[in-house]
């Protein structure tokens, strides 16, 4: 028999599906984000709770940040010189080769730099996190550290959590520049599309706070779709070895969706705003 | 608080008052009444699926009741705070059926996990390791320490899970099918080990199995610290310490309450299956 951690009462939403049989194909889908929400809830509010497990913290920051750095590195660098070869046709036709820079500076900052990253990084950290819990819940592992006097969630999910909201702005931050470095390679050095300085101060001056912010805060919010997507998957696995790999592909396919999803909407917020 | 007492003088340790956990369209207990009194062994049967393992996971608070009540040293565990919950956890010991034990601790920090974590046993650092070495001494794995998990034997991680059970020197002892998936060498030294502990510490015991030896063995063996062996005794009746209930679940409920001996004479099919098979 397997056991939930997040046993509540059913919401309200869940009597009425379960009173009406026609709503019955509602009730898995309630009850997932019903729970989703429970636990992130919990977690986010133990960040502000002792105890706070800094060594647990610092390990997985070496894990999803260090560990991760290949994967903002290299995807970055071809981003950019894949952007500024497509674009070096048509900038040319319209002589304006010369903001090759701006172009890429503002595509990677604002969108694909931050979107990229977060879906490389669900792909190697929603899966691991997913798959480290869903193993640990269907060994008994999470019920053992409740029955010793440990909230799972604290000493699990929040350091995910923090370790993840922490390392990907800063992955994302790499990923962009490596991009600028690819469109400096490909523009200035490959094609002499225009030269280095140009480059790079087009690149400077097609950037204003609310893209630097814009680049910023969608990390963020993606680092939290992540780890609690992740989490939340591993948290809920029942069964086998079977339902471990479910647990894995799902974190990563409702990470990734939601990461596409949010930037339209953060994208959007930002261009009425502007 | 002191656990309450019934006619025969001795705590309730725990107690189920018509206890129904369900999930979906399954109900995994149905109210369920029973209750553990300090100094009983409890050894619960059952096929698998009955709900033995729910039945100890509600004990311990893991799993919430849809109805009934579940009273832990005296404490309703459902009205509890989750501190008071997690204190009251602290004087259980528990032994998983899959061990539970930490894949990324060794063996010293796995044994020494609930006494770092547990708040309420208040064991200062420099107490953790010497009661961690006894209580692998206990086990016959002192050697282990340093070992991680991945690195030891079904068995021998079976038997550290009993020396994290025991580390706390808890009142209420629950093991969850401590013999499950061993050889019948392997599990004789387990229950050996049970028994051992439940007679020198005087625990309270719940033994979850479905291997009828088990229960056979702790009946009607006790352990003599003074010659280190296991040794045939007269079973004690339902009112002296020491007495061994058996209690048999099918499908959520309990079907049997009683005996070694009601046990074995009892007529129900099902329940029979569990006594003629002891009586063997």
């Amino acid at each position: 028999m397997s056991v939930n951690p997040f046993k509540i009462e059913p919401c309200s939403l869940i009597m009425v599906a379960s009173t009406l049989p026609v709503l019955d194909f509602l009730k898995g889908p309630v009850w997932t984000l019903q729970t989703f929400f429970q636990l992130s809830g919990r977690a986010l509010a133990n960040i502000f709770r002792s105890p706070r497990y800094g060594s647990d913290i610092a390990l997985q920051m070496d894990i999803i940040g260090v560990g991760s750095l290949p994967l903002a590195l290299l995807p970055g660098l071809f981003t950019g010189a894949v952007i500024t070869l497509q674009m070096a046709r048509a900038l040319n036709q319209y002589g304006a080769s010369g903001q090759v820079g701006q172009i890429v500076a503002i595509t990677l900052v604002r969108e694909l730099g931050p979107v990229l990253t977060a879906i490389l990084v669900a792909g190697r950290n929603a899966s691991g996190m997913a798959s480290e819990l869903g193993s640990m819940k269907v060994t008994e592992q999470i019920d053992a550290m409740r029955a010793l006097g440990t909230d799972p969630i604290q000493k699990l999910v929040t350091p995910r959590l923090i370790a993840t909201a922490a390392m990907l702005p800063m992955l994302t931050i790499i990923s962009d520049f490596m991009g600028l470095v690819g469109g400096y390679i490909v523009g200035c050095v490959m094609l002499s599309l225009t030269s280095g300085p140009q480059f790079w101060s087009s690149a400077y001056q097609a950037l204003d706070y609310s893209d630097i912010a814009q680049g910023l805060i969608k990390p963020l919010v993606f680092a939290l779709v992540i780890a609690l997507v992740g989490c939340h998957y591993g948290m809920s696995t029942t069964g086998g070895a079977q339902g471990v790999g479910l647990a894995t592909t799902r974190a990563v396919v409702v990470s990734s969706v939601w990461i596409i999803v949010i930037t339209f909407f953060i994208g959007k917020f930002f261009v009425d705003f502007n | 608080m002191a656990a309450p007492t019934n006619g025969s003088g001795r705590d309730v340790l725990l107690k189920f008052e018509r206890v129904t956990v369900r999930y979906d369209e399954t109900t995994a207990l149905d109210a369920v009444d029973f209750e553990m009194r300090r100094g009983d062994t409890c050894v619960i049967l059952g096929a698998a699926g009955s709900g033995k393992t729910v039945l100890l996971k509600t004990a311990l608070g893991l799993i919430q009741p849809d109805e009934g009540r579940v009273w832990l040293f005296g404490r309703n565990s459902q009205q509890v705070e989750a501190d008071e919950l997690r204190d009251l956890r602290g004087r259980l010991g528990i032994l998983f059926q899959e061990g539970g034990l930490f894949d990324s601790l060794n063996i010293e920090e796995n044994v020494g996990y609930p006494l770092a974590n547990q708040k309420s046993l208040r064991c200062p650092a420099d107490e953790i390791l010497p009661r961690v070495e006894e209580a692998l001494k206990f086990v016959e794995l002192a050697h282990t320490l340093a070992k991680v998990p991945s690195e030891l034997s079904g068995g021998m991680r079976r038997r550290v899970g009993i020396a994290r059970a025991i580390v706390t020197q808890p009142e209420l002892l629950l093991y969850d099918s401590p013999t499950a998936g061993l050889d019948p060498i392997t599990a004789t030294t387990i229950m050996a080990l049970i028994a051992k502990e439940r007679d020198i510490r005087h625990t309270t015991t719940a033994l979850v199995t479905h291997r009828f030896q088990d229960g056979q063995l702790l009946a009607n063996y006790r352990y003599n610290a003074k010659t280190g062996r296991l040794e045939s005794i007269k079973p004690a009746g339902p009112d002296e310490e020491g007495y061994t209930r058996f209690l048999v679940m099918k499908q959520g409920t309990i079907v049997f309450e009683g005996s070694q001996t009601e046990l074995e004479a009892a007529s129900d099919s099902y329940v029979a299956k569990f006594g003629k098979r002891m009586a063997d």
